[in-house]
């Protein structure tokens, strides 16, 4: 499946696995969690009170759109949060 | 500057005196109502939403067995949703110090009329899987509930005003008397006449009560709120704990509510503020009961003001020194659930000079000894 | 008697300026930011492993940006710095001063102050529009960030709308960084421009600036489009395309996967809020903000503020004002005052002020925009509360003020606490009761200032 976002840059770090409702997926260092699942998906999770799903908004910390789910049970900014390895995101089969 | 001459006078805006303002409409009697800053923004709009009869003091209980029959019906009498669901209200005990007390509140209720189920350590987990190991037993109410307090004081006002009611807002009274013929309060902006006088000032109602020389100790009292962000469904019924150290419910979209501790009272402005480490410690206990809610995140915390009497249940009644002024203030910290019959057993009270609630236990005259002021301390038992 | 405790929350111009000006004079304090490394959000440092050269990532202000963090890593020694810390709660401490709750890398912490700087930045300012919740639209400042702290771009075909200078600053940031927006629509009027233009040419610097970024938009054949109106992204479940009307009235349609939009800023006050500070209403940008003055004081004596956060300046005002700010602190502590270097500051801040008013009157906030606004869009987009909804409560459920507003639609009740809705809101609200939006006030900030766990991280 296609990503939202595109790596303008490269990044010459150490690749840092993880896995997006369990699908393997691969981010460097560096990356925040937000960009890292955008560049494999659309979106990052459902909207609670309707239909559609988001994307995160502000990327900056202050507008709280981009709260996720780990497998481990955690809740975290993606924009605000750095990807680690082995971090198991839970979108919830958004953004395919 | 406004001049009103009415049938009734309102002193507070909550929902006590809003519902009061609906029931004297009701009647024909033509009603101002002068509240200081927005009609159910106070302690009655900002309070945890519990609708509950469990834990009352026995003296309460008519009163509140009246006032839960009035909730079935409130979104047909508002003409809107106030969120009201009776999830039941689940008293928690934590020790069996704590299942003693609410074995001995059980059989008192039940003398009362009000049914509660006692449930041992295998009902309760079976009920709540989720509930964490430091509790051991439970007393379940399942008529009581929870709604949204943030609607009903204002839904209130609205229907009030509907029926031809005058309330003004941002309008603090400055002083209210007698002058033999008739009742003057005048407020900013307005002076009103009237043939009653209704007190329902809340955590000022002692001052009110002041201004005819009548005592009536009222300390102010803040709850300490918190709301987590929306969660999948978890939290079933509204939940308390003896001691009422914290309470916790979940809300129709999800947000868990809970409080516990107080936060700080500013009378001067007559404004209330969460205190963070009161926040974090009713967190912490709110964990220990449910551990599920780990990982959620909380986005508000929050405190309101009310008034609380030394002995937790409030003033209502007519005053010993002034006739045609009646007294609804002081509620202690679970006036929510009381609001709506409040408001008819104070048309009763001006309309018949007695209310068919009995209201012996909550007369001004057993604070006519008082000396000196109050400090309110301790749990507000939820 | 011990060294007073002045504690800096945010560590970006402003911030980083106010903390110098105080570790020169001997103090040591406290640098409190939610950043994980100073520079704030203009000049934000990518996190280790996403460096790139400062010319890549800063373009004209590399060497601004060079200078504040090269300062940000020399303080750091010689102050106590709290990086990836979140203040979400102040109160009052007895018999003066504050207490600060904090969230950070050591999990929950108290810090007392004794006085308070507070450069806590700005955020961009949202305002509805058709399709404005959909995944793939962003503010501009998210645009730039995915740029500058990530090297990504939002999309594969972007679109800018905005309506501040921030539009032509990303535009060329995307296309010298090889994603060139397929569009770049200003929803201000062109005449607003050219009647601001004499005073802009006071700052000759910026304006030179500001005038490159349009030129080498224009020569890449992309100029940017001003008075464009009905914005509207198209899509049902993704962004598919941006509609939006020219000012002779015609439609347009281009293709994209991700729109930045934003309509100016507004300042991040809520910590001003909770210590206690007045507010009051800034008639041109149409915000509450902190009151300020030009010294850096705030209304509540031991508090101070600088940057953004007190009033949309920009990055070369925060500066500015940080070092102003400290030297107020200073002067407050009883410490020697250099008047001189506080007279050549208010020079500067003077002429700054004309230029940001100019500025303000080339880019008007598109207000009228709210008009437009469908009684289905999403205002509160936490809540997913409606303008309708909204509207409604103003004519049906006598809401007249905002934190009535709040309590009886939810609209400002959600994880961000109203920063995104809440103008919208209040522009929406005023002008269904037909007032002016200051009449309708602000939501009130309640702690915490952004969330924070129910169990303490470990």
């Amino acid at each position: 499946m296609s990503g939202l976002f595109q790596r303008l840059a490269p990044r010459l770090g150490a690749a840092i696995p993880f896995t997006i409702d369990g699908m393997p997926a691969e981010a460097r260092a560096g990356d925040l969690l937000l960009g890292a699942i955008l560049l494999h998906r659309r979106a990052l999770r459902r909207f609670e009170f309707g239909p559609g799903e988001r994307a995160g908004y502000c990327l900056m910390g202050a507008c709280q759109d981009c709260w996720i789910g780990l497998a481990d049970g955690r809740r975290v900014r993606a924009c605000t949060t750095l990807v680690e390895p082995g971090m198991a995101v839970v979108t919830g089969g958004v953004g395919g | 500057m406004e001049r009103l001459t009415v049938d009734v006078a309102i002193i507070g805006g909550g929902t006590a005196a809003c519902a009061a303002a609906v029931a004297f409409r009701e009647t024909g009697l033509t009603v101002a109502l002068l509240e200081k800053r927005l009609c159910g923004a106070g302690a009655s709009g900002v309070n945890f939403g519990g609708v509950r009869q469990q834990g009352r003091d026995l003296a309460e209980l008519p009163l509140s067995q009246r006032a839960r029959l009035l909730w079935d019906g409130l979104n047909a009498k508002l003409g809107e949703d106030v969120g009201f669901e009776a999830t039941g209200h689940i008293k928690l005990a934590r020790s069996e110090a704590d299942m003693a007390v609410l074995e001995t509140y059980a059989r008192d209720a039940a003398e009362h009329g009000l049914a509660l189920q006692l449930l041992g350590p295998n009902a309760l987990r079976a009920e709540m899987p989720w509930l964490g190991s430091a509790v051991m037993g439970a007393s379940l109410s399942p008529t009581d509930g929870q709604a949204n307090p943030r609607v009903v004081g204002p839904a209130f006002a609205r229907l009030a005003r509907r029926l031809g009611a005058e309330p003004r807002e941002h309008a603090p009274v400055r002083h209210a008397a007698h002058d033999g013929a008739g009742f003057t309060v005048e407020a900013e902006g307005v002076t009103v006449r009237s043939r009653s006088l209704v007190n329902a000032a809340g955590a000022f109602g002692g001052v009110v009560a002041g201004w005819f020389g009548e005592a009536a100790p009222v300390a102010p009292l803040s709850p300490n709120m918190v709301v987590t962000e929306p969660l999948p469904p978890l939290v079933t019924r509204s939940i308390g704990v003896v001691g009422g150290d914290v309470y916790v419910r979940q809300t129709r979209r999800g947000n868990v509510v809970l409080g516990g501790g107080r936060g700080t009272a500013d009378v001067a402005d007559g404004l209330a503020r969460p205190v963070a480490a009161t926040s974090l410690g009713a967190m912490e206990k709110t964990l220990a009961l449910i551990p599920d809610l780990a990982h959620a995140q909380v986005i508000r915390t929050w405190s309101g003001l009310d008034g609380e009497m030394p002995d937790h249940i409030p003033v209502i009644g007519p005053s010993c020194t002034t006739p045609g002024l009646v007294h609804a203030f002081g509620f202690s910290g679970h006036g929510f659930q009381l609001g709506p019959v409040v408001g008819e057993i104070l048309a009763e009270l001006v309309t018949q000079g007695r209310s068919a609630s009995p209201l012996h236990p909550f007369r001004i005259e057993r604070f006519a000894d008082w000396r000196g002021p109050y400090r309110s301390e301790g749990e507000i038992e939820h | 008697m011990a060294e007073p405790v002045v504690a800096v929350v945010g560590a970006g111009p402003a911030g980083l300026r106010a903390t110098q000006v105080l570790v020169e004079a001997g103090l040591c304090p406290l640098l409190i930011d939610e950043g994980h490394r100073a520079g704030g959000q203009v000049y934000r440092r990518p996190p280790p492993g996403a460096e790139r050269p400062a010319s890549d990532l800063y373009g004209f202000e590399a060497g601004r940006a060079q200078t504040l963090h090269d300062l940000a890593d020399a303080l750091a020694p010689r102050i106590a710095y709290r990086p990836g810390t979140m203040v979400w709660s102040i109160a009052k401490r007895e018999p003066a001063g504050f207490a600060l709750n904090c969230l950070g890398p050591q999990g929950h912490g108290r810090i007392a102050a004794d006085r308070l700087v507070l450069a806590t930045g700005a955020m961009d300012r949202a305002l509805p529009f058709p399709g404005w919740t959909l995944p793939g639209v962003f503010t501009l400042g998210a645009a730039q960030i995915a740029l500058k702290a990530q090297g990504m771009a939002i999309g594969r075909r972007v679109a800018l709308v905005g309506a501040g200078p921030l539009l032509p600053l990303v535009a060329h940031q995307y296309a010298k960084a090889g994603a060139t927006p397929v569009v770049v629509l200003d929803v201000t009027p062109v005449w607003a421009k050219v009647r601001a233009a004499p005073r802009l040419a006071a700052m000759p610097a910026t304006l030179a600036k500001g005038v490159w970024y349009m030129l080498a938009g224009a020569l890449r054949g992309q100029p940017v489009r001003a008075g464009v109106r009905a914005i509207a992204v198209e899509g049902t479940s993704r962004v598919e395309a941006l509609a939006w009307e020219d000012a002779r009235g015609r439609r347009h349609r281009v293709p994209c996967d991700a729109v930045a939009a934003s309509f100016g800023l507004r300042s991040e006050a809520q910590a001003a809020d909770l210590a206690g500070c007045r507010f009051v209403f800034e008639p041109v940008t149409r915000q509450w903000q902190p009151e300020r003055s030009p010294e850096g004081r705030s209304s509540h004596p031991l508090v101070y503020l600088a940057g953004d956060g007190s009033g949309i300046g920009g990055a070369d005002v925060a500066e500015l004002q940080g070092e102003r700010t400290a030297l107020t602190v200073l002067a407050d502590l009883g410490r020697p005052r250099d008047a001189a270097r506080e007279a050549r500051l208010d020079r500067l801040l003077a002429r700054q002020a004309g230029f940001r008013a100019a500025l303000e009157a080339a880019y008007p906030y598109p207000h009228h925009l709210v008009e437009t606004i469908a009684d289905d869009e999403i205002v509160c987009r936490c809540e997913g509360i409606t303008a309708g909804a909204l509207r409604r409560a103003a004519t049906e459920r006598d809401a007249h003020e905002m934190n009535r507003l709040k309590a009886l639609t939810r609209a400002g009740m959600g994880r961000c606490q109203g920063r995104v809705c809440g103008h919208a809101a209040a522009e929406i609200l005023a002008r269904t009761l037909t007032v002016p939006v200051e009449t309708v006030g602000r939501l009130r900030g309640q702690a915490p200032i952004k969330p924070i766990p129910l169990r303490e991280p470990v």
